[in-house]
């Protein structure tokens, strides 16, 4: 028997407030039955006035360095981190070591995730073989394994070779599977430190041309067409990126598309102190970019919220700008970035931010347990989230491994109150609970 | 002034502080004693990343003309290249006690890195950092224009700027900092700046900065030019393909016999030719132009020493924050 719980005056996707019940991992009533059911006698009663509900969150885009970084992050760690953003499922990239190019792999990330029990842990399946991009990797065995991956990258490298590329769209067809590309074109990005435009001129660093980026999604979206398959663009970081994808969603092909919530607030602006903690690919661009991408992501040209997630050891960032590392954390700081991009600004509701970041993430990936509406008889993934709630940011003070947050000393909006993770409050009162395998048990 | 990082971020009234103060160490210069003690018990480092003698020794024979303690660290064959931190190494350097660092490093940034963090209190000098700046090669530059300027004007060079000077830069803009860094200092210092380049040897983002743009060197000449600096080309660039050849490079842009020509063809007889060396005979100057009468060369060299003598000065002892102090600080009460 787990616990089972009530939620009392909620708000639904920022709609009226309502309450919430749930038991053995299900929401069993909503609103006026909730309080009236059965199952609601023994419930532990949580108040949430002034909270804002929203379906767990999902992330397409998470590195949890586990197995062969340890040092960076862990299963234990990321999932930590990802259950106090709020989030009930992540997707683990591929880049590990041995990189997750076999079933082996996956089922071993997969169990670490259960183990863990803070979130799903979805891995991505590797598309070529060691991310060399030369061979396509068992893809097929990766989809029939326990892991069930739909999802395939590379991510860190660009499946630069169209050949391969075509490859790769083609055959996860036979699995319902989708190409997350890691859109850079090699040639392009020799060497490149930063987004080349006004400001790598003056600081004389080697720049990463938003070309390098749109080239790629350019090609791969007419790839997509051709062969019918399903396309999902990584990371967008450009305007003109945008554009690309405008125009391929309005021709019909089968592209999503995801932003980071790096590159929906910071700009490259940042580099001119060259803290490695800016240091990403791909690149913080212009305010100008930045506005683009908010406007796609409000109009659905852009899908989802993928974090990059990426920790790395401190003496990895405390160094040389061209030495650093590229990556930033996120799990932790995303709902409240989201908030003070989208929604304070207008440009999104609640029900829009329970759609790019949790039914169209789980979508993307067929997760079909997750990013479900809060509604009887679906699964009880609920995040309850404090509007009213500014925080500083604090890394030093995170779960996550990784102290290299962007957003350090800033003070965001919105705070995660609870994450309920089939109906077990992996999250409460703003700190970790308990895992869900241990949950009454 | 805490530290010399850049001189996009140096004032005019410090940019003049310093060339001022130069003036006066180059009276030092010129002595049989060519020694200070404004510097005694003072630790300087030289720490080298990147090998370059001819800045190390410009350094070295600064701090020691004003008697600074003076520590060579080379990267090369050291616990740097060993895998050494930066962090570690300044952290050594802070506990060894060094009162400037004056560092040279590969990587673009890495002197602001050192200035910014907490692992070490000591001046920064940056003694150029990848391709972002070398802030003292363009002091010195800026120095040898004010000498030759003033001297056109018939004045004496303390206290005046560059107003009215043309100056064009030409060659490989986009991997120099000495480029950069004299594109902001002469702005600041009233001169107007003429890049000419082969358009691969420019950044993207060149036309938001407080100059002109050419990729015609006889253009720029013929519309007159009162100093003509060229900058070292690395023929390397040849095989990433910024250009062709070098031949065709040394054609369209290099300062060649005919062009050294066409200054007196244009009438520009005071037109001075600077180079920061090392150069390429033959590629980007002829033998002609670098040894001509024209050439400021080996001034722009031994000025060096009295810029960097003044910025190491003016950074140790906090230099001269009133105005009306500005003359005779350095070299007060010390006999001829
Ligand atoms: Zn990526």
């Amino acid at each position: 028997m787990t616990q089972n719980h009530l939620i009392t005056s909620a708000s639904l996707l920022g709609g009226a407030p309502q309450d919430i019940l749930i038991a053995e991992g299900v929401v069993v009533a909503l609103g006026a039955d909730a309080a009236a059911h059965p199952a609601a006698a023994d419930a532990t009663v949580l108040d949430a006035t002034g909270l804002v509900a929203l379906p767990g969150l999902v992330d397409v885009h998470t590195h949890l360095r586990e197995p062969g970084r340890e040092d960076a992050e862990t299963v234990e760690t990321g999932t930590r981190a990802a259950a106090l953003g709020g989030y009930t499922a992540v997707h683990a990239m591929a880049n590990s070591s041995p990189v997750a190019d076999t079933a082996g792999v996956v089922e071993q990330v997969h169990s670490l995730g259960q183990a863990a029990g803070w979130v799903d842990v979805r891995p991505v399946g590797a598309v070529t073989i060691g991310l060399a991009g030369e061979r396509l990797a068992e893809l097929g065995a990766m989809a029939e394994s326990r892991a069930q991956v739909r999802m395939f990258s590379d991510d860190g490298i660009c499946v630069h070779d169209p050949v391969l590329m075509r490859r790769a769209l083609e055959y996860v067809k036979a699995f319902d599977g989708v190409i997350a590309q890691h859109a850079q074109e090699p040639r392009l990005t020799e060497g490149a430190q930063m987004n080349e435009g006004d400001v790598s001129a003056v600081l004389g660093l080697a720049g990463w041309p938003a070309v390098a980026e749109e080239s790629i999604i350019a090609r791969d979206v007419l790839l997509a067409q051709h062969v019918d398959s399903r396309l999902h663009v990584c990371h967008v970081s450009t305007a003109g990126s945008v554009e690309i994808i405008r125009w391929a969603k309005q021709r019909g092909i089968k592209v999503t598309a995801e932003v980071t919530p790096h590159h929906l607030l910071l700009t490259d602006e940042l580099v001119r102190s060259y803290d490695p903690v800016y240091k990403v690919n791909p690149p913080l661009r212009t305010q100008e970019d930045v506005l683009a991408l908010r406007q796609a992501l409000a109009e659905g040209v852009i899908d989802v919220i993928g974090t990059d997630h990426a920790p790395h050891p401190s003496e990895h960032k405390e160094c040389e700008w061209a030495q650093a590392a590229m990556g930033m954390t996120g799990l932790e700081t995303a709902l409240s970035v989201i908030q003070h991009t989208m929604v304070e600004t207008g440009l999104m509701g609640w029900a829009d931010v329970a759609r790019v970041m949790s039914e169209a993430p789980a979508g993307i990936g067929r997760l079909e347990d997750q990013g479900r509406p809060i509604a009887v008889g679906e699964p009880a993934n609920i995040v309850l989230v404090d509007p009213a709630a500014r925080w500083k940011v604090d890394g030093a003070a995170m779960a996550t491994k990784g102290r290299n947050t962007p957003f350090q000393g800033m003070e965001l909006p919105g705070r995660v109150t609870a994450t309920f993770f089939h109906g077990h409050p992996t999250v409460l009162d703003g700190a970790l609970n308990t895992p869900r395998h241990g949950a009454g048990a | 002034m805490k530290h010399l990082l850049s001189t996009q971020d140096l004032s005019r009234k410090d940019a003049l502080d310093i060339l001022d103060t130069a003036e006066e160490m180059a009276q030092v210069g010129q002595r049989e004693v060519k020694k200070l003690p404004a510097l005694r018990g003072r630790t300087v480092v030289n720490l080298f990343f990147e090998d370059s003698t001819r800045t190390r020794i410009s350094f070295e024979a600064a701090a020691k003309r004003l008697s600074a303690d003076v520590i060579n660290f080379s990267a090369k064959g050291s616990s740097v290249s060993k895998g050494e931190s930066l962090k570690d190494t300044a952290q050594t350097l802070a506990a060894i006690g060094a009162d400037a660092v004056v560092i040279r490093h590969w990587a673009s940034g890495a002197p602001q890195r050192l200035a910014n963090t907490d692992w070490i209190d000591a001046r920064i000098l940056n003694a150029g950092d990848g391709t972002h700046e070398h802030p003292t090669q363009a002091l010195l530059d800026a120095f040898t224009m004010r000498r030759h300027w003033a001297k056109l004007a018939g004045t004496g060079s303390a206290g005046t700027d560059l107003s009215g000077m043309r100056v064009a830069i030409a060659g490989d803009v986009l991997h120099s900092r000495v480029a950069r860094s004299n594109v902001w200092l002469l702005r600041t210092l009233g001169a107007t700046v003429t890049l000419v380049a082969p358009p691969t040897l420019l950044p993207v983002g060149v036309d938001a900065w407080p100059c002109e743009v050419s990729y015609d060197l006889d253009a720029t000449l013929e519309q007159g030019v009162d100093a003509m600096m060229m900058l070292r080309v690395q023929k390397e660039r040849m095989n990433a393909s910024f250009f062709p050849s070098a031949r065709e490079y040394s054609r369209r842009w290099g300062f060649d016999d005919a062009r050294l020509e066409a200054l007196d063809r244009h009438g520009l007889k005071d037109t001075i030719i600077m180079h920061p060396g090392p150069m390429n005979r033959g590629l980007e100057i002829s033998s002609a132009a670098a040894d001509s009468a024209r050439s400021t060369i080996l001034d722009q060299v031994s000025n060096g020493v009295s810029v960097r003598m003044a910025a190491l000065y003016l950074l140790l002892t906090g230099g001269r924050d009133d105005e009306t102090s500005t003359s005779h600080a350095a070299t007060e009460g010390i006999p001829a």
